[in-house]
């Protein structure tokens, strides 16, 4: 290869003799552009033109914050309760032998297959009060569908095979000579997982938790079935946002949007600095 | 596998097994909480799909799915996975070449991009169309002009298709295409292959499974997408009702077993494409690229 490579100076690329280089980026750049950016930066560029005193007055909306609270508060306690399944179920999976293994494995990827309207009202069937579920609730006093406690059992639907496919392939990583190791050193089952086992795998449960969580508070399709959306109560944000465009009302819409996506980033930002923190002290 | 020469100094065999293995009872609880679990949460609603669209037997699931407005949402449907299934797979495949065969600067960045439709609401992919596209939108006077229709029409259904689907591809083949390095291109194009050839007959045939993967998950996305089609549908029957939207309305309208019976396609959708993504999975495991999930 007779490539000079320049002693000095910034360079773009690094020279290769493949070709297509210039083809294949421009035409993603301009793609990815009209597509996602073009669109994104009109959002970001219309709540910047609300003005200050507009924005505050939708942000402190009642109904705005209890949108809010309701899809972000629902989004922690499914993605809290999937870590603890997930976790679960990805350890059976990984480590242990059963018939139809393959099959259990392959049925983990289910929410991310059925579209989100199908869960939506087959999770409503199911825990209405004359469902299959919900039938066996309603004696005991829990009502799920048409109450935020029904928006948390759709996202746990949702959020189960993003922490059980992040913790997954760790677990079939780690070196059984490790558990042996702490065995030997007289650690006694319980020990070796939860001090030895846990804290290696803590890096992919936050990973894992924070992929739910954030799949969760945008999640729209299967919760408006179950939720009721009665406005204060069982309200998510993303249906507050399409309320407020069938009103016309662009900028409440926009605002929400706004919020909504900053607090989105903020979390995702707080979650990779205690991935990064959590694997600078496990490794 | 420890090594059978440590494993034979070990004094007790049974008990160091015991020690890296759960007790039976211990794991007998961790398996049934797994299948109740998973058997609630993921089977029950499934085999409700599939219950309630023949509850009211098979003539009047056969009507429900030969009616009019079920056959036009089918065909809308159809119509927009086959045009921004291959439009993404095309950005896929060019945006893989890009980042894999080459070093350039800024590349961990717009991977990072490429992503970001995956962290926006599905509802906020759809708003951000109707702020540019609607009728108080930035270009809305302009378009009205011209008498161009983007918004509560196909284009925009197809648009907003496109922005939740736009990952699939390209982080499929992404990973795989860098594992894969740039040997088996360079080796051709010094035989005299131009570059249309080497991906032609070289990187095409390393990546198809991948790439097959890829459209798999994205075909089934782009047919199951609820929340952004809603925003731009306009949902006007027979017109611009894809299945998912579709359902929403049969169902609101107490028609539960129409609705389940159109939701079933849409379950048999999903689970065609679990078995296909499963075999995939078994048959080229090694070939596709390691990073799996969304």
């Amino acid at each position: 290869m007779t490539t000079a490579p320049a002693k000095a100076g910034w360079r773009f690329r690094q020279p290769s003799v493949i070709p297509g280089f210039g083809l294949t980026l421009g035409f993603s750049l301009a793609y990815l552009t009209l597509i996602i950016l073009i669109p994104l930066s009109g959002l970001v560029w219309r709540s910047a033109a609300l003005g200050w005193a507009d924005f505050w007055a939708i942000a402190t909306d009642r109904r705005t914050i209890n949108a809010l609270e309701i899809s972000f508060g629902t989004a922690f306690i499914a993605a809290a309760v999937n870590v603890v399944f997930g976790t679960i179920v990805a350890w059976v999976l990984v480590r242990y032998n059963f018939p139809g293994r393959r099959i259990v494995d392959a049925m983990v990827d289910l929410p991310f297959a059925l579209p989100t309207a199908v869960a939506g009202i087959a999770l409503t069937t199911l825990y209405a009060p004359n469902g299959w579920l919900g039938s066996l609730l309603a004696p005991l006093g829990i009502k799920v569908a048409y109450t935020p406690l029904g928006i948390v059992i759709a996202l746990i639907f949702i959020g189960l095979p993003f922490v059980v496919r992040t913790v997954q392939p760790i677990m079939e990583e780690i070196d059984k000579e490790v558990e042996e190791v702490a065995a030997t050193l007289g650690a006694n089952r319980f020990q070796t997982i939860a001090r030895v086992l846990l804290p290696g795998l803590a890096p992919a449960i936050v990973t894992g938790f924070a992929l739910a969580f954030a799949r969760g508070v945008g999640e729209y399709g299967s919760v408006i079935f179950i939720a009721g959306n009665l406005p204060y109560k069982s309200e998510i944000a993303p249906l507050l946002i399409v309320i407020r465009l069938e009103e016309y009302n662009y900028a409440a819409a926009t605002a929400i949007a706004a919020i909504m996506l900053a607090l989105s980033f903020v979390m995702l930002l707080v979650i990779n600095l205690v991935q990064t923190w959590s694997r600078k002290r496990y490794g | 596998m420890a090594d059978p020469e440590i494993k034979s100094y070990a004094p007790h065999h049974e008990s160091q097994s015991a020690a890296v293995t759960e007790s039976r009872p211990a794991k007998a609880v961790l398996m049934i909480v797994t299948f109740a679990f998973l058997g609630i949460f993921l089977l029950l609603p499934l085999i409700v799909v599939f219950n309630e669209a023949f509850a009211k037997g098979l003539s009047a699931y056969t009507e429900a799915l030969t009616n009019p407005d079920t056959r036009s949402a089918i065909h809308l449907t159809l119509l927009v996975a086959a045009i921004s299934v291959p439009l993404n797979v095309v950005f896929g495949i060019s945006a893989a070449w890009a980042i894999a065969k080459f070093e350039f600067k800024g590349k961990a960045f717009l991977t990072t991009l490429i992503d970001l439709p995956f962290s926006v609401s599905p509802v906020i992919s759809g708003l951000v169309y109707v702020l540019l596209f609607g009728a108080q939108g930035l270009l809305g006077a302009w378009l009205k002009a011209h008498g161009i229709v983007i918004l509560f029409a196909v284009p925009g259904i197809v648009l907003a298709t496109i922005f939740v689907t736009f990952p699939f591809v390209a982080r499929e083949l992404i990973p795989l295409m860098q594992e894969q390095g740039n040997g088996d291109e360079e080796a051709a194009l010094s035989l005299g292959a131009n570059g249309w050839q080497a991906f032609w007959y070289v990187t095409l045939p390393n990546v198809k499974w991948g790439l097959l993967y890829g459209v798999l998950l994205c075909n089934a996305r782009a047919m199951g997408e609820f929340g952004a089609v809603s925003v731009v549908s306009g949902h006007i029957r027979g017109l611009t009702n894809t299945m998912p939207l579709h359902v929403e309305i049969l169902y609101n309208e107490y028609n539960a077993a129409a609705a389940f019976a159109v939701a079933s396609l849409l379950a048999g959708l999903a689970l065609v494409t679990l078995v296909l993504k499963t075999l995939l999975e078994m048959r080229y495991g090694a070939e596709l690229a390691a990073t799996r999930g969304h």
